[in-house]
């Protein structure tokens, strides 16, 4: 049930337009299956699954909009969940931002769902944990690990004559190692749209070493030091571009409340802001990390360059910002890829004289929205590299630094790798600002 | 944080913000608002509860325990002079927890029916089992009595639901006009309302029917200044609380002013929308020009609003067993407060004046309940006294493993449909005992900063280092403030700071600073949660200066 094809979504949806007498109504289905599974201390702790398919119908009388939903979907239920958006949408006040419902759109053709994500069993996801656990246990070290699985889809209607549908499949996993003495800790994530890429020994040896490689770590003055930043430490849950990506709307920019608001007035688009070997874009055909190819109105995804050789080419722009600015809007972006060159991160360490590896960043948070500079931390494997080599493990630093100076700062950029359905590089950036050490392993 | 519930946080989301999936609010299922008034009658739902424990030991549990949830949330969201968005949603289902082998099995369902009930059991019990497979640690559980058929309602004197839509509107639009009318660029302000209906069941023999409500006003200001391009924010300094409407009715008496020369109100059990949007553009203007800190060590003076957040992440989170059991490793981390410094009876968290509290009872505070979500009545307990680490927070299947026979009634879940575990009580710094106002605290203070309000926080993954920013700032010299400073932050270790604790306010100056949204867990769940001091001096902190050019 909750996955639906193509034709069953759009038949509810085609019942759902036809029992309305709103001035518009849209009408989206969205249906997910998803399971976990959770361990800690070597055992699992908690595992689940769950899904669920739902109906939101949107009715509109002027520039009065009502929301109703509902997850049965018998005639009777639709019919009741159209009046209920109805008498809603009566009550309301009027949206001084409304924008009428998009007409017919061209699509691009999906490419994120892989049947073989779609199949995970539960017998699946406890061999995953009992292997990244045996892994672990082996050499005496502690694993605590999470595997989240996914398939979704949407599907689109409304009074206009706009019909959409995709479906996506997901694989999250990330596994933390320590050692039995809790003196060391490694980290390793990744994710997948298909299954059959993922191979979690494989990545739990990546975070055992690390542990096993981190104990007794050394403390270092804080300063400005080289770094070379792993992927996880720039995207993933907490990273340093994540609140770069998520900065990039026009209205902000334009109202002045953004670090790409322009002295005086206006934005910064078309102005020189990075190094120029950066170029970041959004492509949902992309084959690494194929993503949605409409957004949540409607609007057709496609290949959209956002930062070209460190200029700023385009801003995000919602469909009432769009229509006030007389520019076209811009469907709300699933990924983003950030582009690089061919080394891998060992190779990145081989060509540095002096500098720190950073696997992980943790809990980064604004301090100043002006500059966008964000403070944090390093965690689970944080090594001092000399002449090319490792030399050792060093004591984590609190970080305050900005993305955007970092991103001018940059030494190199290696081999671009999937996170959290981006596409990005390792980065050697010089003059990286540590302000102070932490205790924590 | 996952890049798919990234994007509500940000501007590029702006347009799109304030639809029904806020996270951690708006869990549930649009609702016509008349739904949120509806109750469901208790026989039904023992006769469900009845079916999912029969169920379940049929299958072979050992324990069981069922909530049935009915959780309503409305939210309310305006900025400038309009309404973004009005919300109503309500979320409403079966969770089974059960043990079976030694080992927990968890299963929830939106089939809201006796049948419905048996079958989310029979599957919890099945998840049981094959879990059991892999496991080496039988789950132990705390004792537990049963309360027989009991219940308990947050003690609000007006339900939010029950008041006008319009009305409310009306005091978040009146509150942006206070704003844009003292010089704002911009306002947000919004209401959420929440209110959990929580029936919980077991084996034990308890059945607990709860009604519990909270409350969360807040807004946003935002100052431009086009000509030199700078932009400056002040978040309002109301807090989420257990309350009903009657918190957005302001008493004088809630009222409490902040040192002499600051400019900063307070508030207890009530709070002044309007007042508070007034003076936050006032601040905010003055914040484009006030004086850049020189960094380097200052004496701190806190308030409520700001400590409050200090204590959360220092003293709350390190002290939750799960944590320092190394159940979180993966995600929230571990914590420094290991078992070896709390069984040496010695190790000491702060000084002397630094006693705090845990506990689920305070009226007002945002984790009062009755009964926890593993039917354990809740209570008060000591964490840190005169210094010294006490104890920590923790649940039924953990107090065997510190060799404890009782849970401390902390267990959470966010809603039917995820698995209950161990959530942050109120974890409160117990004012002084002597009587001590907050002038007279300002009046010791050489060098030092007063900081009102919380803002920026980060802190490691076994709470050691962080670094805290504050919505307000005043430079104290020779026991007086002098004025407005901007681009502070300060940087410490947990135990050097609470040692560095010299003196607290009195119970006057007492009051809440409260959080609706604390995340914890895969799946992450959020949880809300209090945390009770009055104005705080600590000495000698690392105070640095946050500002930077980007060109």
């Amino acid at each position: 049930m909750a996955i639906l094809s193509k034709d069953e979504a759009q038949n509810i949806l085609k019942k759902v337009i036809s029992f309305s007498k709103a001035d518009e109504c849209s009408a989206t289905l969205n249906g997910r299956m998803r399971g976990n599974i959770r361990y800690a201390r070597n055992n699992v702790s908690t595992a689940g699954a769950s899904d669920n398919v739902s109906l939101v119908v949107e009715s509109r009388f002027g520039k009065r909009a009502g929301v109703a939903t509902c997850n049965q979907f018998d005639d009777d239920t639709l019919r009741r969940c159209v009046q209920r958006a109805e008498e809603i949408a009566k009550l309301a006040p009027e949206d001084p931002e409304y924008v009428p419902l998009l007409g017919p759109q061209q699509y691009l053709t999906p490419v994120s769902f892989a049947q073989s994500t779609a199949s995970i069993t539960p017998d699946f996801r406890a061999q995953v944990a009992g292997d990244s656990i045996a892994a672990c246990q082996s050499r005496s070290l502690t694993a605590a690990g999470y595997l989240e699985d996914g398939a979704t889809f949407t599907a689109l209607r409304n009074s206009k004559g706009l019909e959409a549908y995709q479906q996506g499949t997901n694989l999250d996993f990330s596994v933390t190692v320590r050692t039995a003495d809790g003196k060391g800790s490694g980290y390793a994530v990744a994710d997948f749209t298909d299954v059959s890429k993922f191979d979690a020994k494989a990545i739990t040896k990546i975070a055992a070493d690390k542990a096993a490689g981190s104990v007794n770590a050394q403390a270092m003055e804080p300063g400005k030091y080289t770094v070379i930043l792993e992927p996880a430490a720039l995207v993933s849950d907490e990273g340093l571009l994540n609140r770069l990506f998520y900065e990039l709307g026009a209205r902000e920019a334009d109202e002045g409340r953004s670090f790409l608001s322009k002295k005086g007035g206006g934005n910064k688009l078309g102005q020189k802001l990075f190094d120029e070997r950066v170029t970041i874009y959004s492509d949902p055909l992309n084959p690494e990390v194929p993503s949605n190819v409409f957004d949540g109105d409607g609007l057709p995804a496609k290949k959209m360059t956002w930062i070209e050789k460190g200029v700023l080419k385009n801003l995000y722009y919602s469909r009432f910002w769009a229509e006030k600015n007389k520019v076209a809007a811009t469907a709300f972006p699933n990924n983003f890829i950030m582009t690089g060159g061919t080394q891998t991160t060992a190779d990145l360490i081989k060509g540095t004289a002096k500098g720190i590896l950073v696997t992980r960043l943790w809990y980064i948070r604004d301090v100043d929205p002006q500059s966008l500079l964000v403070t944090g931390l390093t965690r689970d494997g944080t090594f001092y590299i000399e002449n090319g080599k490792i030399k050792h493990p060093v004591k984590n630093f609190r970080f305050n630094e900005s993305p955007v100076i970092m991103l001018n700062n940059i030494e190199a950029i290696g081999k671009p790798q999937r996170l959290g359905g981006n596409l990005v590089p390792p980065l050697k950036i010089r003059d990286f600002t540590f302000t102070s050490l932490s205790d924590a392993v | 944080m996952k890049r798919r519930d990234f994007v509500g946080l940000t501007s590029l989301a702006a347009g799109a913000l304030f639809l029904p999936s806020i996270p951690g609010f708006g869990l549930g299922n649009s609702v016509d608002p008349a739904q949120l008034l509806d109750q469901v009658d208790t026989a039904v739902k023992k006769r469900m509860a009845d079916a999912a424990l029969n169920a379940a030991k049929s299958a072979g549990a050992s324990y069981a325990d069922v909530r049935i949830g009915r959780y309503l949330n409305q939210g309310i969201f305006t900025r400038e002079k309009q309404v973004q968005n009005i919300a109503n949603t309500e979320s409403y289902g079966i969770g089974v927890r059960v043990i079976s082998n030694g080992t927990w099995g968890f299963a929830a369902t939106n089939d809201v029916t006796e049948a419905g009930a048996a079958k989310a059991a029979q599957t919890a019990v099945g998840i049981a089992k094959a879990n059991s497979k892999v496991q080496k640690e039988k789950v132990q559980l705390a004792p537990q009595k049963g309360y027989g058929e009991v219940s308990w309602k947050t003690p609000i004197q007006q339900n939010a639901f029950e008041v006008p839509i319009a009305q409310k509107v009306e005091l978040l639009l009146a509150a942006n006009a206070k704003a844009l009318d003292n010089g704002a660029s911009f306002v947000n302000s919004a209401l959420f309302q929440v209110n959990e209906q929580k029936y919980f069941a077991s084996t034990d023999g308890s059945y607990i029917d709860q009604d519990v409500h909270r409350i969360y006003p807040t807004f946003g200001v935002t100052v431009v200044d086009r000509a030199s391009g700078k932009f400056r924010s002040r978040q309002s300094l109301s807090s989420p609380m257990g309350l009903g409407y009657e918190y957005l009715t302001p008493k004088a008496a809630d009222k409490v002013a902040g040192p002499a020369g600051s400019d900063i109100t307070g508030y207890k059990m009530s709070y002044d929308m309007l007042e508070d949007a007034a003076a936050a553009a006032k601040q905010a203007k003055l914040k484009i020009n006030a004086k850049s800190v020189v960094p380097g060590k200052y004496d701190l003076v806190l308030d409520p609003h700001h400590l409050g957040l200090t204590i959360h992440e220092s003293v709350g989170h390190p002290l939750e067993l799960d944590r320092v059991l190394g159940y979180e490793a993966n995600y929230a981390g571990t914590s420094f407060a290991t078992l070896d410094k709390w069984k040496s009876g010695k190790f000491q968290y702060g000084s002397k004046q630094v006693n705090i509290v845990a506990d689920k009872l305070q009226p007002g505070s945002l984790g009062a309940v009755g009964y926890d979500d593993e039917g354990v009545k809740t209570k008060q307990w000591d964490l840190i006294k005169e210094g010294i680490l006490v104890n920590y927070e923790k649940i039924r299947d953990q107090a065997g493993m510190v060799g404890q026979n009782e849970s401390d009634g902390c267990c959470y879940s966010q809603s039917w449909q995820d698995v209950q575990f161990q959530r942050m009580p109120n974890v409160s710094l117990q004012p002084g005992k002597d009587k001590l106002s907050v002038d007279e605290l300002v009046k010791g203070v050489d060098k030092g900063i007063y900081i009102a309000g919380n803002g920026s926080f980060s802190i490691d993954q076994q709470r050691y280092n962080f670094q805290f920013g504050g919505q307000v700032f005043y430079a104290i010299e020779k026991g007086k403030i002098t004025g407005m400073l901007e681009d502070v932050a300060y940087q410490a270790n947990t135990q050097e700071f609470w040692n560095s604790c010299a003196a607290t306010c009195d119970a006057s100056d007492y009051r809440f600073a409260g959080f609706f949204n604390d995340g914890k867990g895969q799946p992450a769940q959020s949880s809300a949660v209090s945390h009770g001091s009055a104005t705080t001096r600590f000495n000698g902190v690392n105070v640095i200066n946050t500002a930077r050019k980007i060109g």
